[in-house]
């Protein structure tokens, strides 16, 4: 009775971190992070960033380089494909999840794969 | 002391405000003043952006910044692919109506006019665009409008182009009704829109020459001197009003229709802002 208890809380706590490992961990996760990035009608990344090794890159902001390093915070790089205009209001960047043009888990998808370059 | 001396400076600046902000009430205002410090503003921002490219160059659009880009479009304009919509386009010009009277006879010049367009009509209170002149012509004399897009009213602008050649940009701001069009053009140039969130003035004034994928972004001086175009992605020729309109598309926007006031003052505002530059179309795009 007691040590199935201490088992259900330990099941409990360790949950969120599951939840957190399952989707990323997953290798189809970096894989649709780079279609979407890819993808004309949704991240179209590669129209204005350098981006692993995607053809004809443009050149409107900067290359898609270390970006675990520039974004330590999962959060921040989450938030700045969300709507790049709350850190600068000029940004010609789309604000790709406040126009709902990428929901939160297709956000989430970009940033697995982001986090590989 | 330290203190009387600021408090007597800020009075002094206070005066100074007052004085500034309470002139223009008396003083008539002079639009064109306006204007011309907006157009040297901005002819100086591309100048500065772009040293290597000469004034009357940005009528080539992306032509003039790219070397390469440049050679492939020359080569292109050996054999203009606008030329027999030129010849289809003369042809409409001079055909008569069924009441005998025909486009030319409401144009002067024998039809070379592409400098006197855009303008602002006063009576009128708006904008008149060479293609909005044209159809008014053809209902005036009992006729059809063209579709304002394509087709003809682009075979018809690029005559008169063709033959206007040469003249040069000189858009006139005399009133306060001129004024307010050119404002609004303005603001559409400026203003973010659409699912993008994009303005004209981002790609085409900050981002300019640089590469949207493997596209080189044209300059917004010289945007409106080289219309109608015949652009290879339309395999045909098109009016400045449709390029706007795909412009618009590409942001998530939704366009304007072709000849309304929104896209007509756009013009008006564009054009301006190329004053000093000459007319050179139709032409050849990618």
């Amino acid at each position: 009775m007691k040590s199935s208890g201490i088992i259900a809380a330990a099941a409990i706590l360790l949950l969120p971190s599951l939840g957190i490992a399952a989707a990323p961990a997953g290798e189809s996760s970096v894989e649709k992070g780079k279609a979407l990035a890819l993808d004309t009608n949704k991240g179209n990344c590669i129209a204005c960033h350098m981006m692993g090794d995607g053809e004809f890159p443009g050149n409107y902001g900067p290359p898609l380089i270390q970006m675990k390093e520039r974004y330590p915070d999962r959060a921040a790089l989450h938030k700045q494909i969300g709507d790049a205009t709350i850190i600068n209001p000029k940004s010609i960047m789309p604000p790709f999840g406040k126009h709902g043009i990428l929901n939160v888990s297709e956000i989430d998808q970009i940033v697995d794969y982001l986090y590989t370059l | 002391m330290k203190k009387t001396i600021q408090r007597g400076l800020f009075t002094g600046a206070l005066v100074l405000l007052t004085a500034m902000t309470s002139k223009p009430a008396h003083a008539a205002v002079n639009y064109q003043a306006l204007v011309d410090a907006d157009v040297k503003k901005f002819q100086g921002y591309f100048l500065k952006e772009f040293p290597g490219v000469k004034l009357e160059d940005f009528g080539d659009g992306v032509y003039a910044l790219d070397e390469d880009s440049r050679k492939q479009w020359k080569e292109m304009e050996e054999f203009p692919p606008y030329e027999l919509d030129v010849e289809a386009g003369k042809a409409l010009f001079n055909k008569p109506f069924a009441n005998g009277k025909s486009l030319g006879s409401c144009f002067s010049n024998g039809g070379a006019v592409r400098g006197m367009y855009p303008y602002f009509d006063e009576k009128r209170k708006e904008v008149i665009t060479l293609e909005m002149a044209i159809n008014e012509c053809r209902v005036a004399n009992g006729e059809k409008p063209y579709a304002p897009k394509k087709g003809d009213i682009a075979r018809v602008s690029a005559y008169i182009a063709s033959i206007s050649r040469g003249q040069k940009i000189d858009v006139k701001v005399k009133s306060k009704a001129a004024y307010d069009a050119y404002m609004k053009g303005k603001e559409m140039f400026y203003a973010k829109r659409g699912q993008l969130n994009m303005s004209c003035s981002g790609c085409h004034m900050e981002y300019s020459g640089r590469h949207l994928r493997a596209e080189i972004i044209s300059p917004a001086l010289g945007h409106t001197t080289h219309f109608p175009v015949f652009r290879s992605k339309w395999g045909e020729i098109g009016t400045l009003h449709r390029r706007y309109a795909g412009c618009n598309e590409n942001i998530g926007a939704k366009p304007f229709p072709a000849q309304s006031k929104e896209y007509r003052d756009l013009e008006f505002f564009q054009t301006v802002m190329s004053n000093g530059l000459k007319f050179n179309g139709p032409a050849s795009r990618k």
